[in-house]
This record gives C-alpha cells, sequence and structure tokens, in this order.
C-alpha cells in the first residue's frame, strides 16, 4: 500500500501532504524534512528510488519525480510495484496539468483543497483507485458541479447571461453554445474562489 | 453568505504566509489566524465555518497544531450542502485519524450519508471511510460497504471495493462476507473497477486462508483470461500510458496471480502459457512495459518451480541492468537479489553486467549492485571479482570508498585461496584506502603475516615499496611500522627472496627512516606513534649500528604531553641505555600468533560476517583511547609482549624473567633484589596500559580461553610472587635500576589481592568469585564470577542476576556464554562500588536461573562471605 504522498518544492516547503497511515503531526513534519534533505543532495539523472527504511520504517520504498521547481514523493511498500508507482506519479501530474492548464507550484499551493480532491479520486486510503487521468477528470468535473452552491451557480448564471446578451446584441444573434461552455471549461474554478 | 464579509478569504491567508520573509512572521500570522479562526468557531458561526476549515487544513500542512478545528468537521459533515460536506470529509481525513473518540462521533452521519441520494455525497463518505476508518466503525459500516459494492455507478462500486479493503484490514473476521461480492467483482469490463476488485481480491487473500482457496478454484482461470484478453487487446486511449494497455491492471492481475500461484503446482501450472506470453511479447522499451516485465518476473520467481520460466525471467533482469534507465536499473538489482536465493547459477551468467553496474554513477545503483556481487562471489570467481573491485576503488567516490572497502576486505579474507594472494590483496587495499579499513581488518592482516612464517621477508619488502608511495594510509603505516619492527632484518638482508620479486635495496638507516617518518608524521595518532615505539625498540637491537640514531628519536618523546608516549618513551630509553645485555631477549620477535584463537574470537564477536561492528573502546584517564575486550592482547602483542593468548607467552615471560633475574642479580647482587627486580619486569611490561588492568585483563582473557583452570593461569601466578617479593624488597634497588622512572612508583601498579571465594555450591552448581580492585579507587572491586557445572547435563538460558544493598552499587557484564556444558564452565564479571568503603563490607543476594533438558531451575542464596576491605 501506499504511505504518503508529499509535494514539496525546491526550497523544501511542504505543498500536499498526505499521511495514509497515521503520524503526529511533529513527525510528519520531521518526515518532510528528512525527505527533502536526501532529495535536494541527489545529484541529476540518478535513478528516481530512494531507500527510505532510514526513516520510514522496514520496508518502506521511496519514489520521487522532481517537475520544475516541485518534487512529487511518493512512499510505499513492498506490495506495490516501483515502475507502476513512477507512472502513477506521472498520471497524477498529468490530471494536474489538464485541470489547471499547465500547472505550476502557485496553482498548487492556491487550490490545496482542489489538489487533496483529486489526489482522493486516484489514491484512496492508499490503494490506488482510478489510473486513467480522463477517468479522473471526469469524476472531478461531476464534484465541481455539485460544489457549486445555488448562489453561487445563479450569479454565474446571471454573468453569462449578461455576456451573452451583450454578444447577441452586437451581433445581433444569441449564441448558446458559448454559454454551457463557459461553464463546463471554468466551474471548478469558481467553486473554490469564494472560500 | 456573502463571500466578500469580514474575515481574510483563504487566498489572503495564503498570500500573507507566503510573504512572511521569516520563520517568526509565518508563525506571526498563523497565530493571528488560528485566533480569529477560534473566535470564530466560538461565535458557532455557520457561515465562514467551510472557510475556516480550509484554513486550518493549510495551516495543519505547515505543521501547527488543529485539533481545535476537529469538532469543525463533523459539524459541516451533518450539514445538509455538498460543498460543506466535501470541506468536512476533507478535513476529517487529514486533521483526525481513527485513534480518536471525536472520530466515534462521526459515524451516524457517515452511515446516512452511505445512503444518500446523491452519489457524490456516497462517493464521499466512502472517501473518508477509506482512509481513517476505525475497527468499531468497520464493523457498524461493513454492511453498507458490502451493499455499494453492487451499486449502478462505477465509481461508487471502485471506492466501495477499496473501502472494503480498509475494513477487513481492521476486521479480519469481515473477510467472509465479501468474498461473494468480491469474486463478481472480478467479472467487471470497467478497468478502474476491475482494478479495484482485483486488489480487493488480493488482499481477502491475505487475510483468510478461505477465501484464497475459494478464490483460487473459482477464479484462477478467470484472471488468467482475463489477461489475456488485456495483453492481445487493440490500443485503448483511456487507459493507456505510452503505448501500453492499462500497465496498471495489468500489474494488479500478475500480482494476484503470484499470491495464487505460490504453494499451489495446478494453479502455477495454469497461468504459465500467459506468464511466458506476457514476458516475451511485451515491449521493453518503455518504462510501462517493463513496470509489467519486472512484475511479471515477480510472479515467476514467486510461483511454483518451471525452470523454464525462470532462465526467462532472470534473462528479462539481466537485459534490465544493460538498459539505460537508472531505474530500470535499480529494480532489476532488487530483484536480482532476491533470485539469487532461488537459482544462483543462473544470476551468475550476468556477473560481468553487474560489477559494471558498481561502477554506475548513482549512488543507489552502485550499493545494491555491490551487495549483489559480494553475495555471487565464490572460491571459483574471487580471483577476478576482487581484482576488478580493487582496482575500481581507485577511482571511486570518496563516499562510496568505505563501504567498497568493507566488501572487499570481507570477500578476499572470506574466500582467499592462499595466502599471498590474500597479503598481496590487502596490500593494495591499504595501499588504495587503508584510512577506511576497519581495525579487526589489519589485525587480522597482521595474524595472517604473523602465521605466513615463508612470507615475512616477502610481505615486509612489499610494504616497504607500499610506504613510499601511500604514507597516508593510516592502517598501512600501522601494519608497515608492526611488520618492519618485526621482521627488519628480512628487508634489509632480502631473506626469502620469492622469484616474482624485484630485488631492493634498503639499508637500515632507511628501514628507521620509515619508521621515523611515521612517528613524527603528524596526521599519525596516538596508536601508530606508539606503535612505532616499539618498532624502534626493537629495530634498536636488531640494529645495533642505528641504536644511538634511535635513542635520539626516543628521546624526542620523553616530554610528549600523550602519558603513553611519554612513558613508553623513557622506559625504552632506559633498556636501550642501560640494559644492552638484556635488550636482544626481550625485544625477541613475537611468537607466531594464533590464528584459531584470533579467527574464534573474532566469530564470537562479529556474528554475521558481513557486518563489522565497530570496536568497543574505553578512555583511560590520561586521554589514551584503546580498543578493549576481544582485541585488546593483539594491540598488546603488537606493543609490549606480555599478555600473549596462546601457552606460549607464558613460556615467553618465563624466559624473560631468567634472563632478567641474571641481570637484576649482577647488578644488585642479593636474592631480595632479584625478586624485585622482577617485580620492575613486570611493570616494564605492563606499560601498554599505564594503570594495571593489563594484568588482570591478561587474566580475563586466559581464564576464557581455558575455561575451566582459570585460577592457576601462569600470569596469575607471576603477579602473586611479584607481589609478595614487594613486601619483602625495599624501593631502593628500583629506583636504581630505573632511575628516570620517577613519576609514579610502580609499588601502586598492583592492587592488593584478596583470596577468591566459593561464593555459591549447590550439589550441581558451584560459584567462586575472584576479585580486583583497580588501583586508586579503592571502591570499586571487580568481580570474576566463574560458574561452574558439577552434573553432566547441560545447563541452557542461563542467567545470573543479583541484588546489593543501597550502599553498592552494582554492573554486570554479559555472561560469557549462556549456555553452561556439563562439567564445563563459563565466566561474568560484576563490578561493584563500594559507597562506605571501609566501613561495610560486601553483601549479595543471588538467584541463578537456567534450564535442564527444557525444565526450569532456580538456586538462590545469600552471600556474605566476601573478603573484609572490599
Amino acid at each position: 500500500m501506499i504511505r504518503a504522498v508529499l509535494v514539496l518544492n525546491t526550497q523544501g516547503k511542504p505543498r500536499l501532504s498526505k499521511f495514509y497511515e497515521y503520524q503526529p503531526v511533529e513527525k510528519q513534519q520531521q518526515l518532510i524534512r528528512n525527505v527533502f534533505a536526501v532529495l535536494c543532495s541527489r545529484p541529476e539523472h540518478v535513478s528516481n528510488f530512494v531507500d527510505a527504511e532510514s526513516f520510514f520504517g522496514p520496508d518502506a520504498r521511496l519514489v520521487y519525480k522532481h517537475f520544475a521547481t516541485l518534487y512529487f514523493v511518493f512512499i510505499f511498500d513492498s506490495s506495490e510495484n516501483e515502475l507502476a508507482m513512477l507512472d502513477l506519479i506521472q498520471v497524477l501530474v498529468e490530471t494536474m496539468d489538464k485541470c489547471f492548464r499547465n500547472v505550476c507550484e502557485l496553482d498548487v499551493v492556491f487550490n490545496y483543497s482542489k489538489i487533496h480532491t483529486i489526489l482522493d479520486e486516484i489514491i484512496f486510503g492508499g490503494q490506488v483507485l482510478e489510473t486513467s487521468s480522463t477517468e479522473v477528470l471526469k469524476a472531478i468535473e461531476e464534484i465541481s458541479k455539485c460544489s457549486l452552491s445555488p448562489l453561487v451557480f445563479n450569479m454565474v448564471l446571471l454573468f453569462c447571461i449578461i455576456m451573452v446578451n451583450k454578444k447577441a446584441l452586437r451581433s445581433g444573434k444569441l449564441v448558446t453554445r458559448d454559454f454551457s461552455l463557459s461553464i463546463k471549461a471554468q466551474p471548478f474554478f469558481y467553486a473554490d474562489e469564494m472560500i | 453568505m456573502n463571500p466578500f464579509s469580514s474575515g481574510t478569504r483563504l487566498r489572503d491567508m495564503i498570500r500573507a504566509i507566503r510573504a512572511c520573509k521569516t520563520a517568526a512572521e509565518e508563525r506571526a500570522v498563523v497565530r493571528k489566524e488560528c485566533a480569529a479562526i477560534r473566535d470564530s468557531i466560538n461565535a458557532n458561526d455557520h457561515d465562514y465555518r467551510h472557510r475556516n476549515l480550509a484554513k486550518l487544513m493549510f495551516i495543519h500542512m505547515l505543521g501547527y497544531p488543529t485539533h481545535f478545528g476537529q469538532m469543525e468537521c463533523l459539524k459541516l459533515i451533518a450539514s445538509p450542502g455538498f460543498p460543506e460536506k466535501r470541506i468536512g470529509y476533507l478535513g476529517l481525513m487529514l486533521l483526525l485519524d481513527e485513534r480518536q473518540e471525536v472520530l466515534m462521533l462521526v459515524t451516524n452521519s457517515v452511515k446516512q450519508d452511505l445512503n444518500h441520494t446523491n452519489q457524490y455525497i456516497v462517493g464521499l463518505a466512502l472517501c473518508a471511510l477509506g482512509n481513517i476508518c476505525s475497527a468499531e466503525m468497520a464493523r457498524d459500516l461493513a454492511p453498507e460497504v458490502e451493499r455499494l459494492l453492487q451499486f449502478r455507478d462505477p465509481n461508487i462500486r471502485k471506492k466501495a471495493a477499496l473501502c472494503s479493503i480498509r475494513i477487513i484490514k481492521k476486521v479480519p473476521d469481515l473477510a467472509e462476507n465479501f468474498i461473494n461480492p468480491a469474486t463478481s467483482l472480478l467479472r467487471e469490463k470497467h478497468h478502474g473497477v476491475l482494478i479495484a476488485g482485483v486488489q480487493l481480491c488480493a488482499d481477502l487473500c491475505k487475510t483468510s486462508t478461505e477465501a484464497l482457496e475459494h478464490i483460487r478454484k473459482k477464479c484462477t482461470d478467470g484472471l488468467v483470461r482475463t489477461l489475456k484478453d488485456l495483453a492481445n487487446s487493440p490500443y485503448s486511449p483511456e487507459y493507456d500510458i505510452a503505448g501500453i494497455t492499462d500497465p496498471f491492471l495489468h500489474i494488479r492481475l500478475l500480482k494476484l496471480l503470484r499470491v495464487l500461484g505460490e504453494g499451489d503446482a495446478d494453479a502455477s501450472d495454469s497461468m504459465n502459457d500467459i506468464l511466458a506470453q506476457v514476458a516475451t511479447k511485451t515491449e521493453s522499451n518503455k518504462v510501462a512495459g517493463n513496470a509489467i516485465l519486472y512484475e511479471c518476473v515477480q510472479t515467476i520467481m514467486s510461483i511454483e518451480d518451471n525452470g523454464g520460466l525462470r532462465v526467462l525471467a532472470i534473462n528479462i533482469l539481466g537485459r534490465f541492468l544493460s538498459n539505460r534507465d537508472n531505474n530500470i536499473r535499480y529494480v532489476a538489482l532488487n530483484m536480482l537479489m532476491r533470485a539469487v536465493t532461488a537459482d544462483a547459477q543462473a544470476v551468475q551468467r550476468h556477473r560481468a553486467t553487474i560489477l559494471e553496474c558498481v561502477k554506475d554513477s548513482d549512488a543507489s545503483i552502485r550499493k545494491r549492485a555491490l551487495e549483489l556481487v559480494y553475495v555471487l562471489v565464490n572460491e571459483t570467481n574471487v580471483k577476478p571479482l576482487a581484482k576488478e573491485l580493487i582496482d575500481y576503488l581507485e577511482v571511486s567516490d570518496p563516499d562510496f570508498r568505505g563501504d567498497l572497502t568493507e566488501k572487499i576486505c570481507s570477500i578476499v579474507a572470506k574466500f582467499s585461496p592462499e595466502k599471498i594472494w590474500y597479503i598481496d590483496q590487502m596490500l593494495k587495499v591499504l595501499s588504495e584506502a587503508g584510512n577506511f579499513v576497519k581495525d579487526e581488518v589489519w589485525y587480522a592482516l597482521i595474524v595472517v603475516i604473523s602465521n605466513a612464517s615463508e612470507l615475512h621477508g616477502y610481505t615486509v619488502r612489499a610494504l616497504y615499496r607500499a610506504f613510499q608511495t601511500s604514507a597516508e594510509q593510516e592502517t598501512l603505516v600501522r601494519v608497515t611500522v608492526w611488520c618492519i619492527g618485526e621482521y627488519g632484518d628480512m628487508l634489509v638482508n632480502n631473506v626469502g627472496m620469492l622469484d616474482i620479486e624485484d630485488p631492493i635495496t634498503v639499508t637500515e638507516s632507511d628501514a628507521v627512516d620509515v619508521i621515523e617518518i611515521a612517528i613524527k608524521r603528524h596526521a599519525s595518532d596516538l596508536t601508530t606513534k606508539a606503535m612505532a615505539l616499539v618498532a624502534l625498540l626493537k629495530l634498536s637491537s636488531r640494529f645495533p649500528s642505528c641504536s644511538e640514531r634511535i635513542r635520539e628519536i626516543v628521546v624526542q618523546f620523553k616530554g610528549n604531553l600523550v602519558l603513553e608516549l611519554q612513558q613508553r618513551a623513557i622506559e625504552f630509553n632506559s633498556v636501550i641505555a642501560k640494559h644492552q645485555n638484556i635488550r636482544s631477549t626481550l625485544v625477541e620477535r613475537m611468537p607466531v600468533l594464533d590464528e584459531a584463537t584470533f579467527v574464534g574470537r573474532r566469530a564470537g564477536s562479529l556474528p554475521g560476517t558481513a557486518s563489522t561492528p565497530t570496536v568497543p573502546s574505553v578512555s583511560i584517564p590520561n586521554g589514551v583511547v584503546k580498543p578493549v575486550a576481544p582485541l585488546v592482547d593483539l594491540l598488546d602483542l603488537s606493543s609490549d609482549d606480555v599478555p600473549a593468548p596462546s601457552s606460549s607467552g607464558g613460556d615467553l615471560l618465563q624466559d624473560l624473567l631468567g634472563v632478567d633475574m641474571s641481570g637484576a642479580s649482577q647488578q644488585s647482587g642479593t636474592g631480595q633484589a632479584s625478586k624485585s627486580g622482577k617485580d620492575v619486569l613486570l611493570d616494564l611490561l605492563s606499560i601498554g596500559s599505564p594503570s594495571a588492568p593489563s594484568s588482570s585483563s591478561t587474566v580475563d582473557i586466559l581464564s576464557s580461553n581455558t575455561s575451566n583452570k582459570a585460577p592457576a593461569s601462569p600470569l596469575d601466578d607471576l603477579s602473586s610472587l611479584s607481589l609478595s617479593s614487594r613486601e619483602t624488597s625495599n624501593a631502593a634497588p628500583m629506583m636504581d635500576l630505573l632511575d628516570s622512572f620517577s613519576p609514579s612508583p610502580p609499588t601502586e601498579n598492583n592492587g592488593p589481592v584478596y583470596p577468591s571465594v566459593t561464593a555459591f555450591e549447590s550439589s550441581s552448581l558451584k560459584l567462586t568469585f575472584n576479585f580486583s580492585k583497580q588501583p586508586g579507587n579503592p571502591q570499586t572491586t571487580s568481580i570474576q564470577a566463574t560458574f561452574t557445572n558439577l552434573s553432566p547435563n547441560t545447563y541452557t538460558d542461563f542467567v545470573f542476576q543479583a541484588a546489593v544493598p543501597k550502599f553498592l552499587q552494582l554492573h554486570l557484564d554479559p555472561a560469557s556464554n549462556n549456555t553452561l556444558p556439563g562439567n564445563g564452565s563459563i565466566t561474568q564479571t560484576l563490578r561493584v562500588t563500594n559507597n562506605q568503603h571501609g566501613k561495610k563490607s560486601l553483601v549479595m543476594r543471588i538467584r541463578i536461573a537456567y534450564k535442564i533438558n527444557g525444565k526450569d531451575a532456580l538456586e538462590e542464596g545469600q552471600i556474605s562471605n566476601f573478603p573484609r576491605d572490599l
């Protein structure tokens, strides 16, 4: 099973941390520091596997991938395939990329709970739930539709109608397709904006 | 709810935290936010509840305490709207864990949500349950989850399947309820659900043998068919990673097949074909393809034996090793490590590739490869392998050298076909990486050199040559110094020349030069310098022409700040200057070190050959740190000849004393003085350790070696002899004999001797105590307890316990053995500190527990017959 998923930036700040086995808060921070200490001392072009037994206990393996300013780290035990975990990191990053269009560190920072929602659709209680980023995306979209509270939804609707009307006034005809598109493409982003 | 009202938004808080320049600033911001959130919680503010929780989650990630928000999670979960519930469940998973009591309160809400009409809310509840479910919750909610396994929406089905894994892990008894729904999941077409179902089955098999049998019987064929369909399936874009159809499902299926095939020949047989197909057909130029191959290899290695498949598997791993991708090489090495036990022969074929991996640029690959090479070494291939490794030592990373050196030494010591090869290889290692060599290793080398009498000349010449190029390697210097001290004459006279050697000309002063360089080198540590002093003393007798020069070097150390060196220098100086007649006998070549004793002791102290624990060391008051216990005798031997571990040590001492007797009587002419001379020499010889324990440790070693007759050891006699002589002799001749030897009168060197007592005796067991004291510390008594088995039965699990009153402090060292053979004996050392020394004498209550033929036996007693004044 997967024991933890961490996203750290290159300064060692945690950007996302999820432990599937109970760890007290102090221990979590210590583990994050340990992981970072190991990662930042690794040169480029070496394998993505690190011995994690010294800080995560016996039978722990660590796989990481480095993207721009972020380290994506999975810690898991021998019941998982190392190479598959590497692919799973890829799936996670791809999904985030599709969600945020060119995901960057800031997206992760400011959309903390969304990232958690994405992660929960991929890994469930330490087990792999879904490996297709399209499927994950579908689920996320559904969830974000639900997340639109009626009030916000109305506001968006109102806004869109005004826009459409303006356009219609200008061009002389009503374009309904634009209206549906603008809601479908962006709903997830309205959801947390209001928190 | 107006989102733009008072209180900062989550986004603003994150911005504020990110803007902080220092950790203190960040703490201040977080503290302010936490205070605001607490206020809001106390005011029971509904509108901002989920915003507060979202903030708390962020704060939690940064590592600040957030327990005060736990109840808010429960309130949010209980609220009707989806956004609130979403944040609530997220908070529940992050801020709470299964150990908290609060969790019990949430069970009811979760139960309601599991039955909710909105499938997304059901999904949230399942997700939370799968992450933090406790055993109680598992029992309460298992029926709901079981029902959801047949839910219409695939997203819920797969979540329910994974949630079931958590439930059966928490409460294994529930496993049987899930067997039927789980097997029906295996017929799913939806990949996500299928993965979850396969995973659930694998976990069921692990928790319950009943499930394992059931699934093995009913589902093996179906799984094989599924895997076949998957492997042959045309391109399906959704689950495709780099052109390979759903590697994750492949891997899960292979894993489940592994569980089913392990220990069952029929099941293994039915999956052979598909495994062979996957192993041969899968493309290996992508990470995803290699992941499948890797899993396939693991499955092949675990299921019941099929020779052909295993060779195929190991060949796949061999191919992995030459892959350019570091990750692939890494997993291949990991896997080969496990495969070695199954089929060493097949792995041996890839030795050359593995050896290449030792030289990899990636540290973790190097480490794995080295471990693997270490396992692969045997008598037939040790020569080329060791050569490769030693060659690589020259260019290796400094970080890696320690590991590499240790492994090479271990390989060379374990498999060396002949002594000369061993010595050659060790010299190479010492000159390349002498600073990384552990103490035991060079001790062992010295023992081997000392035993190879026909190679003494060859070795000392080779060392001399090596020293010229690599004088910066500490251990090489030590071995060289020791060998030149012992066999310096062979170096100069080219004795025992082998055919393979180039002749060299070394003069006597060249040899002394080497020692002088070693002793004057700033980097040399105390041990090296002390060894060099002893070597000089020895050379002074072997090369009379250099005697005066040697004396000058020795004299320079008379004022050394380190007591050990100072004392040696003073004593050696007086030996060189005044005792010409005994010197040559005093510094005779060392008797051959007993290889068996050393190896035996090393094996005793080193449980595994690969591991080399550090030598325990004690610091003696003047700052001299010496390795103790198993190797103390060797060090002493190399420096001062006294505590020889073999019986020849006694003879040597007798010789020495005989010589001394005549020498001393010539000087003083009285019988009494001759006795005192003996005493002085004894002191002189125990210089290795400035305070007396040298002799007592000798007794320890001797008695543990010759188990039964401990008190009768010759050295013990000697020390008591010297003691009785001291009482009669006066101090004057002694001072005369060693006039430069002023600072501590040698009379202090040996403590008073106490008679040994029989502390305890029963029909089956006898316990005797021998006492000794450290001089200058009268309160502490060191007691050597000898347990003698009076019956022919073997006692196992032998445990000795002792209790003392409050004014005493007791320290027990481990016993020499916990099995007491019939009529045999074991020893154990106790140290007792008497805080009321002189007022009260020792008392002790003891308990001895052991097993005779598996039956417990217990003996207890009180000991009050200790000698007074302890």
